[in-house]
């Protein structure tokens, strides 16, 4: 009994100890950061973290919007109502898919590869030795990473969200013969700025930052072994993974409330 | 060279997302920016609105001439004051026009039909529509329907 209320203890203990280290890092990270030479830093790491993503982002969001669009289209068809399929897609988009598929893909693709990158540099003392040269390594590795990251994932969202409307064009206009005019203005009689697109953007900000926060944590906070990394690159997807579907829901309850 | 096709990827990427952002803005909110061809408002008094919402259209003999821009309720009366926002275009409405909230199919939206009335003078910005119906609501029609029925018998 006592064994078990002890470790209960050090777990929380250790929980805390991480939370701690994870945010001392990112204070010490952002500190004292927009500084103009280390634009190339930043142009570099929107490169590999926003652009190399951009592929998988657009194939899936292509596939995602034709299957939603599909579905719709063959339920709605059967009360007559195909003109809403639009309407559907947008909203469902807008508000969920949109941002969490992208961070969930995002989180894969470049959560995972912040990680082991960051974790690689720490076991082979990359470092430890730019603290020798006096570089401070927060500054010149993980700060960049965390702005391209919190910058290209709403961009990456936005992308998403474009080509998955156009998926569903394709699937429910070209291709089942579904009414141009009324799948565009539906959606635009329906759809409010702020309401829809603004609130679906802030929820991307927020997955872009606890992403791209856990993934260079676990990168910098990593056991400089090769098992070590490969733990802490599991560890980036599966946490930012539970994270993100998490903080949906308590987002969605807090944004658009009012469910009762 | 190698930096500089990493600075013009980027540079698209940039480009494509705000384009997204914009495209999202106006193409799926149907967001227009500044009033474009100029609207003017006019004000409707409805007793009752149940269902109709903002940016629900306005219409003109089937032909959307407007959007609901505002809905409020005027504690004084009880009654609903809706602010219609209607395209320049359309601006030698008679002043007896009547307002009328119907709804698109049968289970549509709700949205207001504006039947033109026979006065010289036309509706001007901030005037106040009087002739209106508002909304037949299912369950009210259900019980005149019953009370009907009762009393014939």
């Amino acid at each position: 009994m006592i064994e078990q209320l002890r470790r209960i203890g050090v777990e929380a203990m250790d929980f805390l100890s991480q939370l701690g280290r994870a945010s001392i890092m990112l204070g010490n990270a952002l500190w004292g950061l927009p500084r103009l030479n280390d634009l190339g830093l930043l142009v570099r790491q929107i490169y590999n973290i926003g652009v190399l993503s951009l592929i998988i982002i657009i194939f899936s969001a292509f596939s995602i919007g034709a299957v939603i669009a599909l579905q719709f289209h063959t339920q709605l068809a059967k009360f007559g109502a195909e003109d809403a399929v639009g309407v559907g897609l947008a909203m469902v988009l807008l508000r969920e898919l949109g941002p969490v598929v992208a961070a969930l893909l995002f989180a894969g693709r470049a959560g995972s590869a912040i990680t082991a990158e960051i974790g690689l540099m720490k076991a082979s003392e990359q470092l430890s030795s730019m603290e020798m040269m006096g570089v401070d390594p927060l500054r010149r590795i993980v700060a960049p990473r965390l702005w391209a990251g919190v910058f290209c994932l709403p961009m990456l969202t936005a992308i998403f969200n474009v080509v998955a409307i156009y998926g569903g064009v394709i699937v429910a206009i070209e291709w089942l013969g579904g009414d141009r005019g009324s799948y565009w203005t539906g959606m635009q009689d329906v759809v409010e700025l702020w309401e829809d697109v603004g609130k679906g953007m802030v929820k991307s900000v927020c997955f872009a930052v606890v992403v791209t926060w856990i993934a260079v944590y676990q990168g910098y906070d990593t056991e400089p072994t090769a098992e070590g990394i490969g733990l802490s690159t599991t560890s980036t997807v599966v946490t930012s993974s539970v994270m993100i579907l998490a903080m949906d829901f308590l987002l969605t309850l807090s944004m658009y409330g009012d469910f009762r | 060279m190698r930096m500089r096709t990493v600075e013009i990827s980027v540079g698209g990427f940039v480009l494509a997302g705000a384009l997204a952002l914009i495209f999202l803005a106006v193409r799926v909110s149907g967001v227009t920016f500044g009033a474009a061809e100029g609207t003017y408002t006019v004000l409707a008094r409805f007793n009752d609105v149940a269902g109709l919402r903002e940016r629900a259209k306005v219409s003109l003999a089937g032909v959307t001439i407007g959007r609901v821009s505002d809905i409020t309720v005027d504690m004084n009366y009880g009654e609903a004051i809706v602010t219609l926002e209607l395209n320049g275009s359309a601006d030698t409405l008679p002043v007896d026009t009547g307002a009328q909230i119907l709804t698109e199919g049968m289970l549509g939206a709700r949205y207001v039909n504006l039947s033109p009335g026979i006065e010289e003078d036309t509706l001007a910005d901030g005037d106040m529509i009087y002739d209106t119906q508002g909304a037949l609501v299912l369950e009210n029609l259900v019980g005149d329907l019953i009370t009907g029925m009762r009393s014939t018998k």
